[in-house]
């Protein structure tokens, strides 16, 4: 067995990356695939907290770095899923602690009896995001139909492409389709033609993902939440299934225009 | 000056920091001889903003992320890249570094660019341009791509984009009042052509090839339409 590494980032702060990163990481779990996830955001640690797990840290991604646990220590199992685990991030450090070289030496360890490792990246273009990508296979954007989140995603999705990680793919969270629909948000084939990017996910906007972040349960688990189908969708496809994109909007617009420029857009 | 010298590699004080010059010799080596080096003296590189010369090498962006990374390890940054590779170049522009470091203090560049007279030299540049990347060139710049918003091309020359431009475009830039920018699809954030500075207008048009350009000391974009273009 080898494992697909998978770093989930953004560039811009809160646009859901960390969400993202656990509901992917249950989904695939759920499909009875072997997950880790890692929490890259060292010194602003949030993976335990929306995947309800903070009360059984005791060992951190900076411990296992730095030799003072072994690595099946510093991973977490799940309480619902048992082939889910988490390495949590130090709280106590920063960036500065691990190196991407760390980072590609701890995949490669976990590859072997992993199907899938997810990463959560933190906000921003430094340190903390190199370690991050360093060990990636492939890269995941997470942005939202918004100007400023849309920039930086296009700058990180630049920077991928330095890295020789590229070509990145786009989830796009967030979307409201009463604003849409009014004009006042950017549209997906707005934020397509931009990036000019493969699209893997459109997570419509949902108050089920605050209930449920704030309760430690992604919402993949609730069958009834648009953006967990969304999720999950997207998991089907790290997965290679060819799942149709989900139609929001009961009277289609979106979906055909969307589905045209998937026709007509892949290269 | 600061000058220290091990086997071909020199390392003297600039303006912007510290310039090391990498001689001939494979890549692995070279980058692994200028962190030993700096391993040595930690004292005197710690907090140092470093510029690295790498002549005809041609270093890939990965190589060269590593090599910034190891650096920043031992507490230099690595800000900017001098090469006369076009493939280091590149890869320079791609981490976000600097290909170029104030005149005066690199006899490389000096050598480079007096060949050429100001504004007769081109590039083409077969890509997007992704907001953070900079494209500055003493001469012509042609794109194949687009200028997403948040990226920049500066020129002395004229500017012309197969593809759309959203970001900064800066022709002109040592002041040739004739240079020229047009795009399939114009609509800069900031367009510059000299010191002339133009935004785009709130409302758009019809889009369509645009050519922009100085009259009368403002900047005036029209329609392309070969009738237009001067004659040489």
């Amino acid at each position: 067995m080898s494992a697909s590494v998978s770093t989930i980032t953004s560039g811009k702060g809160g646009v859901g990356k960390t969400t993202t990163t656990a509901n992917l990481a249950v989904a695939l779990a759920g499909m009875g695939k072997k997950v880790v996830c890692i929490d890259g955001d060292i010194g602003l640690r949030n993976l335990d907290v929306v995947l309800g797990l903070e009360n059984r840290i005791v060992y951190d991604l900076v411990d296992v770095i730095e030799g003072r646990c072994r690595l099946r220590q510093a991973m977490i199992r799940d309480k619902r899923m048992p082939e889910l685990y988490l390495i949590p991030a130090a709280q106590t450090r920063d960036k500065s602690a691990v190196s991407p070289s760390d980072m590609v030496r701890l995949c490669d360890e976990l590859r072997e009896e992993m199907d899938w490792i997810l990463i959560d990246s933190p906000a921003g273009i430094e340190r903390g995001f190199r370690n991050a990508i360093a060990a990636a296979d492939s890269v995941l954007v997470v942005t939202n139909p918004e100007v400023s989140a849309v920039r930086d995603a296009d700058r990180i999705i630049g920077l991928i492409e330095a890295e020789e990680k590229g070509p990145a793919k786009i989830i796009l969270n967030r979307v409201n389709q009463n604003l849409v629909k009014r004009g006042d948000m950017l549209d997906v084939p707005d934020v397509l033609e931009l990036l000019a990017v493969e699209l893997i996910g459109i997570v419509p906007e949902d108050e089920a993902v605050t209930v449920s972040t704030n309760r430690g349960q992604p919402v993949v688990l609730d069958s009834h939440s648009k953006a967990g189908i969304a999720f999950s969708n997207i998991a089907r496809r790290m997965n290679g299934e060819d799942v149709p994109f989900v139609n929001m909007d009961d009277k289609s617009g979106l979906f055909d225009r969307l589905s045209r420029m998937l026709r007509t857009g892949g290269d | 000056m600061d000058i220290t010298q091990m086997g071909e590699m020199q390392i003297k004080g600039i303006k912007d920091g510290l310039l090391a010059t990498l001689g001939e010799g494979d890549w692995s080596e070279l980058s692994f001889g200028l962190i030993e080096h700096i391993k040595a003296r930690a004292g005197f590189f710690q907090g140092a903003k470093l510029t690295i010369d790498v002549g005809e090498h041609a270093v890939h962006a990965s190589e060269l992320s590593t090599l910034r990374d190891r650096l920043s390890d031992h507490g230099v940054m690595l800000w900017a890249v001098l090469s006369n590779s076009p493939i280091t170049e590149n890869a320079t522009k791609l981490l976000g570094m600097a290909t170029k470091i104030s005149k005066k203090e690199s006899s490389v560049l000096d050598r480079k660019e007096k060949s050429t007279p100001v504004g007769e030299d081109a590039i083409l540049v077969e890509r997007t341009l992704r907001s953070g990347v900079v494209i500055n060139f003493r001469g012509h710049v042609t794109i194949v791509g687009d200028i997403n918003p948040g990226a920049e091309v500066i020129a002395a020359g004229n500017i012309v984009v197969w593809g759309k431009i959203r970001g900064v475009v800066h022709a002109g830039v040592e002041g040739n009042e004739h240079a020229i920018i047009c795009a399939m699809d114009m609509n800069p954030s900031q367009l510059r052509i000299t010191d002339v500075v133009a935004v785009s207008p709130e409302k758009r048009g019809k889009v369509q090839p645009e050519i922009a350009r100085i009259k009368d000391g403002k900047v005036v974009v029209e329609v392309w339409n070969s009738s237009h273009v001067r004659g040489k």
